[in-house]
Order: structure tokens, then C-alpha cells, then sequence
């Protein structure tokens, strides 16, 4: 069995798309709490790694534990398992036909099952808590892009995930938003929840992360503190993309 | 300041120069005023000329078969579309392969032969089958249900009614692929953000996925249920007396064909013009 203060365990986990490798054997214990950035080129597997971790991908080989639970086909189980792993997207995904407090309470009444009122107080407890409050009652498509990440991270923090899993948030957003987005993951960062983040501001990893973990070609490179991987990289490969990703 | 419109408050309107005459003429919707006045010289001729008046009168009488046919058929053809259309797009195989051969079979048969064939084969022989189970249940002791099964009567269907049931099944097939590509418009991004909260696939079909495509093919369906307006004219083969039916048997009967069709064409062009003009409002609404 698994330490129960191992919140994820990914173990020799494989994943194909066609003839394409995405994930050969990766393994990964994440801990209880740990902020986790993972670097790496794109193609390299981080995003697919990210999504096996809530099976929105299936891997093809491998095991993979939430808080102990082994993940598996049972669509209920996964289910429950997904109500307690947040997921923010690079293109946010926002219900663009409810409001902003309709897209946070909608699956904390249909999945967590809590009454209308109880939704919608913790709906606007998270919207004040990044700092939109007063969007509540408007449309996804009236807000910009860094207001629409944040309610889409209120949208996820509203169900009290035991982790958060981010794929590229900031990503798609112009790049004045960038920082109001990254401060409200700096400040969540600090309040001890478990995070995940697949990023390429490598000024957040270096502020936040615990972890940090480079990945290439489907593989996991490099893993280890922010410093140690940013300052002392063992491999070339982690060298080469630093440096190609700091000259910008 | 260098920019005069720096100046102006926000959000003021800045009135433009008029269009030049030519533009605006050229711009003008001629074909809508051509319909409008082919409308009002009907109208005039109907109501001035006796014999145009007379047919009028006895066609009309047809409209509410018309009309009853048209809603009840849409109605069951847009329950049987999404159903269907959410089958083609399942993961199950049996579902996906029973919706598929639906519509491609209906989409492979004249709808006339459909008709003929629903009312005049299927009807018929769904009856006898029935009779058939109602004789069985009866035999198996379960006299109240297969005494009722058995006591439908083929005779006893009537012509309408397989007509509405010819229509639902061939425009359930249509509309289920306007379904299906309403459904498929729909960024997956949206069907995944609603699994990654823990809901399940109906659960996001129906509070995310379905409202978003049902709003964007409503204009599809709007025409879709034009077309089936029109396609009623069809059940006049089954003797049902809609207006088509109607007209026909006027013609006939006074040989005054250029009164019974002209009125005819003109009471289909009417409702036609008025629904297109309300599935256009309907797209405008729903374009911003």
C-alpha cells in the first residue's frame, strides 16, 4: 500500500496516442500539500501526465493512486474521485451559457449535492477570494481573459478538491493578465493545498514551487527543489531548455 | 488636440454621411417586397373575385388538418431527433449502430414512398403484431392488457394519424443530425471541464452540452419545421384532408384550377413567409 501522506502516486505509467509516445514510463509520488510545477518543451508528456492524474486521459499501462485510491475504469468511482481533483485550463472552459455564480454553484449542487444557498455562499466566498466578486451576476463572455481563469480557479476551488491541477493557465492570456492570475495561485500556493501546475513561467516556479520537475520526450528528467533544478541541472537537456526558455 | 475623436464622450454615436442612393437601392430586400405584393394582390383577388372567394372558403377548411399535422409531427420528429442524435455520437455500439441505420435508411427512401410505406406497411403490420401479443398475453392469462392489445383494429388507425406517424419518423432521422452537429459544435473543452468537476456524461450532456447546441440549432430547426409544413401537402396521398388534399378535391369537383391552386400556393406562401421571418428574428437574437 501507499503512505497516506502520498496524495499521488503515479507508478510506471505508460501512454500512446497511435504511434506518438506521450508518457513511457513515468513514476511520481507527489506529497501531501506540495506545490509541484512540472517545466518541459512541448510534446514532452506534461500535459498528458496531468491529465492521466484526473483520468481525463486513460493510461495504457501503470497505476495511478489519489489519496490512496487506485484509479480504474469504474466511471462512479472516478466520478468521486474527479470531485476532489480541481482542474483549471489553459482555455478556461467556462460555461459561456450560465452566469459566473451559476458556473460555480452548477456542480457543487448536481456533483457535492449542497443546497442552493450553502453553493452559493461558498461561491462567493471563492469569487472574493480571487478577487472578482462583483462579476458574479455577469456572462463568461463580458469578462477577460485573467478574470475568466480566476472564476474558472473559484469554479474549482468551490468544490474543496483535495488538489489542484493546473494545465498551462496562463497560457492563452494576454500578457498584461498574466500576473493578476499568478498571484491568486501565488496566494493559494501558500494556504497549503496540493498543487500541480503544468507552466512555462518560470518566475512562479521559482516563487512557489516546492518541486519542481522537468520533463522531456515523455520521460521525467530532472525532479527535485526549484533551486536545485533551476541552478545545478544534472542533464544537458534541462540545461538546453533553460536556457532557451530564459533568453525570451 | 490632435485626434477630434479623443474629444467625444464615451460611447457617443458619431453620425455617419448618408449611403449614396445607388448603395441603398441596391441593398433593398426587392424579393421580400415582391412577396409582399404578390400577397396583397392575392388577398385583393380573393376577396373581390366570387369564384377566388369560393375556393378560398372551401380550402381553408383544410388548414386545421394542416396545421395539427405539422405541430403534432414536429413534435414527436424533434423528440425522436435528439434521442437519435445522441446516439449517434454515443460510445455505446448498439445505440450508435441502431441510430445510424435510422437515419441512413430513412435518409435512402423518397419521402413519399415513406409515406406509403409507414401508413400503408408498417402500420399494418405493427397492428397485427400487437394483435398478435395481445393474443399471446391473453393466452398467458394476462386477459386485461391483451384483450385491449388484440381489440386494435388496423381499420381503426386513422389516415391522419399514420400520416403524423410517417412524417415523425422521417423528420426525426433530419433532425437528428442537425442534433448531432449541434452537439458536436459544442467545444470539447466544455464536456471536459464538466467530467473534471466529477459530473457524469448525462449530467454534462444535459446542464452543459445541450443547452448550448440546442441554442445554436434552433434556426436549423426553424426550417426544418418550414420544410415540414410544405412536406404535409405529401400526405394528401393518404386521402388526408389537409389544404393540398382540399384544393384537389375543389379542383376536381368545379374544374376551376387556376382558383383552387393559385389559392392553394398562396395559403402555403403565407405561412411559409411568416415562419421564415420569425426563425430570422430567432437567429438575430441568438447571433449576439
Amino acid at each position: 500500500m501507499t503512505d497516506p501522506d502520498d496524495i499521488i502516486v503515479v507508478r510506471n505509467v505508460i501512454k500512446r496516442f497511435g504511434s506518438v509516445w506521450a508518457l513511457r514510463c513515468v513514476s511520481v509520488t507527489i506529497k501531501r500539500g506540495r506545490v509541484v510545477v512540472i517545466i518541459g518543451p512541448s510534446g514532452s508528456g506534461k500535459s498528458t501526465l496531468l491529465r492521466c492524474i484526473n483520468h481525463m486521459e486513460v493510461e495504457d499501462e501503470g497505476e495511478i493512486y489519489i489519496d490512496g485510491q487506485l484509479l480504474t475504469q469504474d466511471e462512479k468511482k472516478i466520478n468521486e474521485i474527479r470531485a476532489d481533483v480541481g482542474m483549471v485550463f489553459q482555455h478556461f472552459n467556462l460555461y459561456p451559457h450560465l452566469t459566473v455564480l451559476e458556473n460555480i454553484t452548477l456542480a457543487q449542487e448536481i456533483v457535492r449535492k449542497r443546497n442552493k444557498d450553502e453553493a452559493r455562499q461558498i461561491a462567493l466566498q471563492q469569487l472574493e477570494r480571487v478577487g472578482i466578486l462583483e462579476k458574479a451576476d455577469s456572462y463568461p463572455a463580458q469578462l477577460s481573459g485573467g478574470q475568466q481563469q480566476r472564476v474558472a480557479i473559484a469554479r474549482a476551488l468551490a468544490m474543496k478538491p483535495k488538489i489542484m491541477l493546473f494545465d498551462e493557465p496562463t497560457s492563452a492570456l494576454d500578457p498584461e493578465m498574466i500576473k493578476e492570475v499568478l498571484d491568486v495561485m501565488l496566494d493559494l500556493a501558500k494556504e497549503g493545498i496540493t498543487m500541480v501546475v503544468v507552466t512555462h513561467e518560470m518566475g512562479f516556479a521559482r516563487a512557489a514551487a516546492d518541486e519542481v520537475i522537468f520533463m522531456d520526450e515523455g520521460r521525467i528528467i530532472e525532479h527535485g527543489a526549484p533551486e536545485l533544478v533551476f541552478d545545478h541541472p544534472r542533464h544537458d537537456r534541462t540545461q538546453l531548455f533553460l536556457s532557451q526558455i530564459l533568453q525570451k | 488636440m490632435a485626434c477630434e475623436d479623443a474629444a467625444l464622450p464615451h460611447g457617443a454615436v458619431i453620425a455617419l454621411p448618408r449611403e449614396p442612393m445607388k448603395l441603398r437601392l441596391n441593398r433593398f430586400p426587392w424579393w421580400f417586397a415582391a412577396i409582399v405584393v404578390i400577397m396583397l394582390v392575392t388577398t385583393g383577388v380573393i376577396s373581390t373575385q366570387p369564384s377566388f372567394q369560393q375556393s378560398f372558403n372551401f380550402i381553408k377548411a383544410g388548414l386545421s388538418v394542416t396545421i395539427v399535422t405539422t405541430l403534432a409531427a414536429f413534435s414527436i420528429a424533434i423528440v425522436l431527433g435528439l434521442v437519435t442524435g445522441l446516439g449517434r455520437i454515443s460510445s455505446n455500439v448498439v445505440f450508435k449502430n441502431l441510430a445510424t441505420l435510422y437515419v441512413e435508411i430513412i435518409r435512402g427512401i423518397p419521402m413519399l414512398v415513406l409515406i406509403f410505406f409507414i401508413a400503408l406497411v408498417l402500420v399494418p403490420a405493427s397492428t397485427s403484431g400487437l394483435n398478435a401479443l395481445g393474443s399471446w398475453l391473453t393466452g398467458m392469462g394476462l386477459g386485461s392488457i391483451g384483450g385491449a392489445l388484440s381489440a386494435i383494429d388496423n381499420k381503426g388507425v386513422p389516415m391522419q394519424l399514420r400520416a403524423v406517424i410517417a412524417l415523425s419518423i422521417t423528420y426525426g432521422a433530419f433532425s437528428a443530425e442537425i442534433f448531432r452537429a449541434g452537439i458536436q459544435s459544442i467545444n470539447k473543452g466544455q464536456m471536459e471541464a464538466a467530467r473534471s468537476q466529477g459530473m457524469n456524461y448525462w449530467q454534462a450532456m444535459r446542464f452543459i452540452i445541450l443547452p448550448q447546441a440546442i441554442r445554436n440549432v434552433l434556426p436549423a430547426l426553424g426550417n426544418d419545421f418550414i420544410s415540414m409544413l410544405k412536406d404535409t401537402s405529401l400526405v394528401s396521398v393518404l386521402a388526408v384532408r389537409d389544404i393540398t388534399q382540399v384544393a384537389k378535391l375543389y379542383a376536381g369537383q368545379t374544374f376551376q384550377y387556376p382558383e383552387a391552386y393559385s389559392t392553394l400556393a398562396v395559403l402555403y406562401l403565407t405561412m411559409t413567409v411568416v415562419l421564415s421571418l420569425l426563425v430570422k428574428l430567432l437567429e438575430r437574437r441568438f447571433q449576439s
